[in-house]
């Protein structure tokens, strides 16, 4: 039986607990988990500072070196796992076989954590507007017009608790080695991989072991991370992203609720973006927080919906190995279930209905997971409760509203792609504090310049801009 | 003339022993309940069809000889503990002593009651037989860490202290404004009180009292213990050597986690499992050799915790299998027959020191877990 330990900064320990990742259609138990609890966490933690210090013993050119030779090991070679080892093969069958995504979706995301890590040094210089990344390590610098200008690192670690369900969110993560910061991270239950597997890629890349530490665990272990982590980043409902709120310390994603608007001055044409729509809802499966939910026009919304579900509806699960699968399964037992029957209560009301429905059930079970086939739902107006919801699973509300009430309706949004060239729009949409990441044209909500930021800029969540001054016959660091 | 040894029973025997003596105590506890004598209100109530929560068809005096028997009266609901008036609780015979009531529960709406005139004391002087002096020596001064305010706990445990001849230090402390704000989602402000609870401890542990034994519960004895760290000290740098543990759930990591990192050799810690309805179930020190498994065995005939199926409460499962925990009360002051407890387990056999069923691998009850908020006890 594989074994994967908890790390305590490099350091295996085998808990007394573990948790089983089984097969999720045959119930193959694929690995045991030791679990962490939290004081082991909180008592880890005063090796924090340690972390960050063997990172800055190292230079940030040295160490996006490191990450470049690590993206190959990551995507091409065998590396050890717990008492066994892995090889990028055996990844994709693991990834696939506990998240319910399709292998060749799990492979995609590899590769595109492969671009992420391989292009570190563009989106650090992206990420911190053409700093030079020395500044960060020293603490303080001078710019090229004379002023001295400083950096305060808020925290030695980052403490990441992340989620099982989209494999695609381990980018985000990336960067915060070669900004000389140590992880702390809390693995989603089902996906345990991509943490294990990257952190042995940077290891054998030549990364420090002691700068990272990984604790499985249940709930309370996700608490300790985000207790015990001066700067954290979690996934989780909206429910978290509400709890959270206005923590400093706390740097939540949870939903993306994001959307597609067409403005007044080309909903007439929408069927030029169709295919744009239906990737915006498809790709991914719909898991990710930038896949479209939302599809807002002021008419035609029936129309719309229709052709979406003529193209998505059809759509059936197929085997995870299957190159043509488009769907995800869902493995946590009862979970497809209660999503489909919170939609089938908002389904009932007026206004709301579900072009899908001729294209056969939705919900699919099988033996040990359900399938959702895609959704595609029509609302003929914005205060539908349906209209405000999001599932990870390919749906989407298409909701007609008038354009000069969108801003007002939608809510908060992730991605936000306004097919419009309306100026008056784009500037209300450019002005409006609850769209973050602003489309405008026609660009699928998922397509992401990775030289830009995602939900908040990493390295302003983790470094302070600070008065510094000093006199250069005192400095000595 | 040669002397002839007198074999040791045998476990098997020691088995059928206690269970016999279970049986007569059942039938003590009965006549004691259901006699118009000494009897409770609630239960001569029930019997005579007058009890609106619960009412028997059958004269428990004549068809109660054993503790199978009990399955009769089906299962003990503690909602019938909510609200008064509490003196239905109180035996005939004891309508003139001074009694005490203490709650469980009660974060929101109304707690649960139990009466108490000597039991808390009774039960803590049987656990303290099962403390080793070498760690829990007499006459030492102990500090209880755990809840304050109407809490069976905090009697008990300063109980346990006098009678092994020490004085006993206490905190303030609100279990239930801390599960209020950990629902609130107010992290921050939980966390806040726990250090206020922590700051409390430390006060008294520095202030020369000479204190070498405590009570905690486990998120508040880690939190002491990394909050000692932190400071360069230990537990046992303070003089600690024997810790009773208890009130909410101790897998084996964490005691093993426990004893390895935050205590070090020197210092004995004694899991226990129960509440204010029960008593106190013990648990020897758990070992390495026997992978930090924490067996607890109830302090039989007084209570009993079967292991039951999730589906058929009347069905105990086999050693070693998951089930529900299933607790039975039976004192002069209390009898609480089947209660379907809000934890599960793993039932385990009899051993040389408790010749009866015990319980390992305590956590809350799957059908409740989701909605169960663990605060600070």
């Amino acid at each position: 039986m594989l074994h994967i330990p908890i790390s305590r900064w490099g350091e295996p320990y085998q808990s007394m607990e573990t948790d089983r990742v089984v097969h999720f259609q045959t119930g193959e138990v694929l690995a045991e988990v030791s679990r962490a609890n939290a004081a082991l966490v909180e008592r880890d933690m005063r090796h924090a500072r340690r972390a960050r210090e063997v990172l800055r013993e190292i230079p940030i050119r040295e160490l996006l070196a490191m990450l470049k030779k690590a993206a190959d090991l990551y995507t091409r070679a065998e590396l050890p796992l717990g008492n066994g080892s892995q090889t990028p093969e055996q990844f994709v069958r693991m990834q696939s076989a506990t998240t319910g995504m399709p292998e060749h979706m799990c492979r995609f995301n590899m590769e595109k954590n492969h671009f992420v890590l391989t292009n570190m040094d563009k989106i650090l210089d992206s990420l911190t507007r053409g700093l030079d990344l020395e500044i960060l390590c020293r603490g303080y610098g001078v710019e090229s017009r004379g002023v001295p200008i400083s950096f305060q690192c808020q925290s030695p670690v980052l403490g990441l608790v992340l989620p099982s369900n989209s494999p695609g969110v381990h980018t985000l993560w990336l960067p915060i080695i070669p900004l000389q910061i140590g992880l702390v991270l809390k693995p989603g239950p089902q996906e345990p991989w991509t943490p294990y597997r990257m952190t042995q890629a940077f290891i054998e890349a030549g990364v420090p072991k002691q700068a990272m530490a990984i604790y499985p665990g249940l709930g309370d272990v996700g608490a300790a991370v985000v207790n015990a982590c001066p700067r954290s980043l979690i996934f989780g409902s909206s429910q978290t992203v509400e709890q959270y709120k206005g923590n400093p310390r706390v740097q939540v994603h949870g939903p993306g609720f994001s959307k597609i608007l067409f403005g007044d001055d080309t909903v007439d044409e929408w069927e030029k973006y169709l295919d744009l729509m239906v990737d915006s809802v498809l790709v991914n499966s719909g898991r990710g927080c930038i896949n479209c939910s939302g599809i807002w026009v002021s008419r035609h919304g029936r129309r719309i919906a229709q052709a979406l579900a003529e193209r998505m509806g059809p759509i059936e699960p197929k085997p995870p190995d299957d190159p043509q699968a488009q769907l995800a399964a869902f493995t946590v037992s009862g979970q497809a279930e209660a999503i489909y029957a919170d939609i089938a209560r908002d389904l009932a009301q007026p206004g709301v209905e579900d072009m899908t429905a001729r294209f056969g059930p939705r919900l699919v079970k099988q033996e040990r997971c359900a399938y959702l086939r895609p959704m595609v739902v029509f609302c003929s107006s914005p205060d539908a409760n349906i209209a405000k919801k999001e599932y990870m699973f390919p749906f989407v509300t298409v909701v007609e509203c008038p354009q000069e009430k969108m801003l007002e309706k939608i809510g908060s949004t992730l991605v936000c792609t306004a097919i419009t060239a309306d100026a008056k729009f784009q500037r209300a949409l450019a002005d409006a504090p609850h769209i973050d990441r602003l489309n405008i044209g026609p660009i699928p909500t998922i397509k992401l310049n990775w030289l830009q930021p995602h939900e908040g800029n990493i390295v302003d969540f983790l470094f302070r801009a600070r008065a510094f001054q000093f006199d250069k016959d005192w400095i000595r660091i | 003339m040669a002397m002839t040894a007198i074999p040791a029973a045998t476990l098997p025997d020691r088995v059928a022993a206690a269970r016999e003596a279970l049986d007569a105590h059942v039938r003590e506890i009965i006549q004691w309940h259901f006699s118009p004598e000494t009897g409770t209100p609630f239960w001569l109530d029930a019997v005579a069809g007058t009890n609106p929560y619960l009412k028997l068809d059958f004269d428990p005096r004549k068809e109660i000889h054993g503790f199978a028997d009990l399955r009769k009266f089906g299962f003990f609901e503690d909602e019938w503990l909510r609200g008064g008036p509490v003196r239905r609780w109180v035996p005939r015979a004891y309508q003139d002593r001074p009694i005490y009531v203490f709650e469980t529960g009660g974060t929101t709406g109304i707690p649960k009651t139990r009466i108490n005139i000597e039991d808390f004391r009774i039960d803590y002087e049987q656990f303290s037989e099962t403390l080793p002096d070498e760690y829990f020596p007499r006459g030492a001064n102990w500090l209880m860490l755990g809840p304050s305010g109407p809490r069976r706990l905090r009697l008990a445990v300063e109980h346990l202290c006098q009678y092994r001849g020490g004085i006993c230090f206490c905190i303030d402390l609100d279990p239930r404004w801390v599960v209020k704000c950990l629902k609130r989602g107010w992290v921050d402000v939980a966390k806040a009180y726990m250090e206020h609870c922590i700051e409390q401890a430390l006060t008294i542990l520095e202030a020369g009292h000479d204190i070498k034994c405590m009570f905690a519960t486990p998120k508040l004895l880690e939190a002491l213990a990394l909050e000692l760290e932190k400071r360069g000290t230990s537990l046992r740098q303070m003089g600690i050597t024997g810790i009773f543990c208890g009130g909410t759930e101790m897998t084996s990591q964490w005691i093993r986690f426990t004893i390895e990192e935050l205590l070090g050799p020197g210092i004995y810690i004694a899991p226990t499992y129960g509440n204010t309805l029960m008593g106190l179930a013990v648990a020897p020190m758990p070992r390495p050799q026997d992978h930090y498994k924490i067996t607890y065995y109830a302090p039989q005939p007084r209570a009993v915790v079967e292991v039951v199926d999730f589906d058929d409460y009347n069905r105990l499962v086999a050693y070693g299998q998951e089930g529900r925990v299933l607790l039975t009360t039976l004192t002069r002051e209390f009898f609480m027959p089947r209660f379907p407890e809000r934890d599960e387990g793993v039932r385990e056999p009899p051993c040389e020191r408790f010749p009866w069923d015990g319980v390992s691998g305590v956590k809350p009850f799957r059908g409740f877990a989701a909605t169960t908020t663990v605060g600070v006890y």
